[in-house]
């Protein structure tokens, strides 16, 4: 049983791993034959050089690689915490307390569909183009997935295991710790992944339009020093630290709900 | 005698909207007895329950604990419901010590508590498992534990064995009646089989078609444990199936 279960694993990672290689000969390839000119899409070995040069140079755009992904992390972090502790609350005592629900629901309702982008420019002109503008529109495009599926989670709340509480004299606000949060974890973990793609996505939005450093912003100086390699290596590592974030997401909610994988 | 009485039950009326479900039902229970109801379906037996354990409001009429108003704040109340109702997320000993935990025991006394009923129902060596992991029938004997774990003042069960088959139930029906006999609890057991009620009670009170009055209590003086094919235990039976012709 168990040995089936690593062996799967090792198949699985032998599968992931000849994905990746397969990628990187078709970049290979496209580019050595000429299909398509290293001034618009630099060969790996190049961005592998640049990865290397861009880890002690600043230049052309002005930080290095680490204090680039340091500044885009720092952002990040924080408007997606933001987000994500304000946006579970929200959820949950919506989902909980219908008076709260029929006085913040319109509300979210009209600014739901506003999509995070969309924000930047009046963020722009509130705040400026500084740390507070850029974790605003991140926070606002993290937000709206945590409240809604921490909303949606706790009403899925089973009545049954709602009255079994109440028949033990549970008041709401023990009922809402003991069982309403419990049974909405699985949803909130959806939210909070949606969250932080999204995040991570708006970001480089945000650094595009507004800033002075970072992934996005490093990645659009690439554009104007015409220098693929930069935008190439931006994007791979925007790519490499999504994955590792949703990585570590997915551990954290195994740890929590470790219940459901022992069946 | 009449400080035996554990549940007294006065005029006990409910209606949703316009529809009558339960009409003036009155009757008392002792101090530690066990009480089969069985009546028709959809007659408002899941009602009547709901309303000894105060999850809603009667019409009319009252239903006194130890002669004061019932309250899940005051008394210890348990109900196994009729759809499985274990917390997925807790262990089996978590589960057992739910109660006590919404009460506000003391973490020793709970724990102390929950070692115990896990003793009682053989559960031990399950007791950091998942309910997820448990068989159904497992299961159900962890639910029945946790209702028996505080004490109840009051122990609702909502025909906890209907889906079960045969086999379990009788295994399931000896262990009520064993957990009962050990804690002395106070229990009304619901059910729409005729054979686990004689098999069960010391009382069963017969319900009629909705709106449902109490046809008739019937008391078993029967001792524990009880032959199914015993000459007085098939002489009830089919008084009880006779009575029931009338739905
Ligand atoms: N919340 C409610 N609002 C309106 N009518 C209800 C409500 N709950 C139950 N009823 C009605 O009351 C009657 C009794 O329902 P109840 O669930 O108590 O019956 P029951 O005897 O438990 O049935 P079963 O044998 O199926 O468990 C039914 O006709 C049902 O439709
Ligand atoms: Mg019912």
């Amino acid at each position: 049983m168990k040995k089936e279960k690593f062996l799967h694993r090792r198949r699985f990672l032998l599968a992931s791993l000849l994905t990746v290689i397969l990628f990187i000969a078709v970049w290979a390839f496209v580019v050595e034959t000429g299909l398509v000119s290293t001034r618009y899409l630099p060969a790996p070995a190049q961005v592998l050089k640049t990865f290397v040069q861009k880890l002690s140079d600043p230049k052309p755009e002005g930080s290095t690689l680490g204090a680039n992904i340091l500044s885009s992390l720092k952002v990040a972090s924080v408007g997606f915490l933001l987000a994500a502790v304000l946006g579970i609350s929200l959820g949950l005592f919506m989902g909980w307390y219908p008076p709260v629900e029929k006085f913040v629901k319109p509300v979210f309702e009209i600014i739901r569909p506003i999509p995070p982008v969309a924000w930047i420019p009046i963020t722009i002109m509130l705040f400026g183009i500084g740390f507070k503008a850029k974790v605003f529109i991140i926070f606002f495009g993290g937000f709206i997935p945590c409240v809604i599926n921490a909303y949606t989670g706790i009403q899925l709340t089973s009545r049954t295991l709602i009255q079994v509480a109440r028949t033990y004299g549970a008041g709401s606000w023990k009922i809402f710790w003991a069982v309403g949060v419990p049974s909405s974890v699985q949803m909130i973990f959806a939210g909070v992944r949606i969250a932080l793609g999204v995040s991570w996505t708006t970001l480089v939005a945000a650094e595009m339009l507004a800033a002075d450093s970072g992934l996005g912003y490093m990645i659009l100086m690439g554009r104007q020093f015409a220098r693929p390699d930069i935008i190439v290596l931006g994007m791979l590592i925007i790519g490499g630290i999504g994955a590792l974030l949703s990585v570590v997401l997915m551990r954290i909610e195994q740890r929590m709900e470790h219940w459901r994988m022992k069946r | 005698m009449s400080e035996s009485v554990k549940i007294h039950v006065e005029n006990l009326t409910k209606k949703y909207g316009d529809l009558l479900v339960l009409d003036d039902i009155s009757f008392r229970i002792q101090k530690g007895e066990f009480v089969c109801v069985v009546g028709p379906t959809g007659c408002g037996k899941t009602t009547f329950l709901n309303l000894l354990s105060c999850l809603i409001e009667p019409t009319h009429g009252r239903i006194l604990i130890d002669g004061i108003p019932a309250d899940p704040k005051k008394h210890d109340i348990a109900f196994v419901f009729q759809e499985p109702s274990s917390f997925p997320w807790l262990t089996v000993k978590g589960n057992i010590g739910f109660g006590m935990r919404m009460k506000g025991w003391p973490r020793e006394k709970r724990e102390k508590r929950e070692n115990e009923i896990l003793k009682l129902m053989g559960l031990e060596k399950f007791a950091e498992s998942y309910p997820g992991q448990l068989s159904v029938s497992t299961e159900q004997r962890m639910v029945i534990g946790r209702a028996f774990a505080m004490h109840p003042d009051l122990l609702l069960m909502d025909e906890p064995y209907g889906q079960m088959d045969v086999k379990m139930r009788f295994y399931l029906e000896d262990e009520v009646i064993r957990l009962w006999k050990e804690t002395g609890t106070t229990v009304i057991f619901i059910t729409h089989n005729i054979e686990e009620a004689i098999y069960l009670a010391q009382k069963v009170l017969i319900l009629t078609n909705k709106p449902a009055k109490i046809k008739e209590q019937l008391s078993i003086d029967l001792p524990h444990p009880r032959n199914v094919s015993d000459a007085e235990f098939i002489r009830m039976r089919k008084y009880v199936t006779e009575q029931i012709k009338w739905w």
